[in-house]
């Protein structure tokens, strides 16, 4: 999952300071796996140099922790983009999936949208495997039976996702 | 929807076969439709999914004439469904359409050849030959042996591939499968439509097939999902 990405969705509702945004972080996306603070801030720094944040504000005092960063306009086109691109469908897809979508309704941006997106392009991937399944041999039926299944549950969560859309923006917006 | 799309649609623009605009259905208080489109050109296979309720069978029945639609058209080829008379609707669906629903809907009294047989024979065919163009279509879905059973005593599996003979035995332009292997298990339901997508590409029939299953999805070209009454198709997303 991309943490640079996610930063930049959490900036876009306002400036944060590092360990302010650490902490929505974890308890947003961080799962049983907290951010280290090298991470935060190397993240920071290369967001920083490409131009996606920048400083607002320093308060009195010293160290990284006092800066509060705010996206720019490159970053916010950095987010839309993201947003926008489908991911490769590949196992264990969820937890990208999953902070796509609440980031898209914290920014407010069609996470229906999003969904659909993704499951187009899962589908174009099921479609190529089904194809390759009845032009192959056992060996190939079976892999591509493997990798199909995989894709059908994904499938079926980012259905029972969109079904569920309204229920989440008024979990992650309240 | 929008019919210009990728490359390959320029190749085929203006083929439509079966077009649906802004279809609306009510029962009771129910919306069933609300402003829903579709479109289906010769050989393709296209997928409505969507969740249960939204719409997916009364859009096919729309489609097929079996539904009449409170508004919207259905334009097949170059004739309005709704500006037929039921005679000439019926004997459309007789002629040009074929259907496959969830449980086979084959008749009980009748053994597995006489129902392939039957839409043939209800098209004036003589018995013989009818008998013989079916038995051909039951060799080919891989059923010869249940020929002379009658559907109560042949598996699930093996009712629906009589089934799916039965929709293609008159060489339809369109054929209508409503959850066609909503009964089977995963290897039977990927046998049968490995076959009905192989018969349709062959014989330029178009599928409108619905399914709430990704993987029998997966056997069409596109897919449109319902979903409140409207549709949406994948095709142009992204
Ligand atoms: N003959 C009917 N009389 C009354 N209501 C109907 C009739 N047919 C459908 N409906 C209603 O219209 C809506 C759409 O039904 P439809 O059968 O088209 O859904 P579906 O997408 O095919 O669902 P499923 O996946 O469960 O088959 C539902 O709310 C249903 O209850
Ligand atoms: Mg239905």
């Amino acid at each position: 999952m991309s943490i640079g990405h996610t930063f930049l969705g959490l900036l876009e509702s306002g400036p944060r300071h590092g360990y302010d945004l650490k902490r929505t972080f974890d308890a947003r996306f961080g799962h049983d796996r907290p951010l280290a603070y090298g991470q935060v801030y190397s993240t920071l720094a290369r967001l920083l140099k490409n131009g996606l944040v920048e400083v607002e504000g320093i308060e009195p005092g010293g160290g990284p922790e006092r800066k509060r960063y705010a996206i720019t306009d490159a970053g916010i086109t950095d987010v839309e983009r993201w947003l926008a691109q489908p991911e490769k469908p590949e196992p264990y897809l969820h937890s990208t999936l999953y902070t796509k979508v609440v980031l898209a309704l914290l920014t407010g941006r069609s996470a229906a949208e999003l969904l659909d997106t993704q499951r187009a392009e899962h589908l174009r991937l099921m479609r190529e495997l089904t194809r390759r399944k009845s032009g192959g041999d056992l060996a190939d039926q079976l892999v591509c039976d493997h990798a199909l299944f995989h894709l059908e549950a994904d499938l079926r969560w980012l259905e029972l996702t969109a079904a569920r859309l309204d229920q989440l923006a008024k979990e992650v917006t309240k | 929807m929008t019919e210009a799309g990728s490359a390959d649609d320029g190749r085929r623009a203006g083929e439509l076969l079966l077009v649906a605009t802004a279809l609306r259905k009510t029962y009771g208080h129910t919306p069933a439709l609300d402003n829903a489109d579709f479109s289906i050109r010769p050989g393709e296979v296209v997928a409505v999914m969507g969740p249960s309720g939204s719409g997916k069978s009364t859009l096919l029945h729309c489609l097929a004439g079996i539904v009449r639609p409170d508004a919207g058209q259905v334009r097949y080829r170059h004739r309005e469904l709704s500006e037929m008379s039921d005679a000439e609707r019926s004997a459309l669906r007789r002629g040009e359409f074929g259907f496959v629903f969830q449980f086979g809907q084959l008749v009980p009294e009748l053994t597995c050849v006489e129902n392939v047989a039957l839409p043939l024979r209800l098209n004036g065919v003589k018995r013989k030959e009818a008998e013989r163009r079916a038995t051909e279509w039951l060799d080919r879905l891989e059923v010869t042996d249940v020929s002379a059973k009658r559907p109560g005593e042949v598996s699930g599996g093996q009712g629906q591939r009589v089934a799916v003979a039965r929709a293609l035995v008159t060489g339809p332009r369109v054929v209508f499968a409503d959850e066609p292997t909503g009964a089977l298990d995963s290897l039977n339901g990927e046998r049968v439509m490995e076959l009905l997508t192989a018969a349709a590409r062959d014989t330029q029939a178009a599928v409108v097939l619905v399914t709430h299953e990704a993987r029998v999805a997966a056997y069409s070209d596109r897919e449109v999902v319902v979903r409140d009454g409207r549709s949406r198709d994948l095709e142009h997303v992204a």
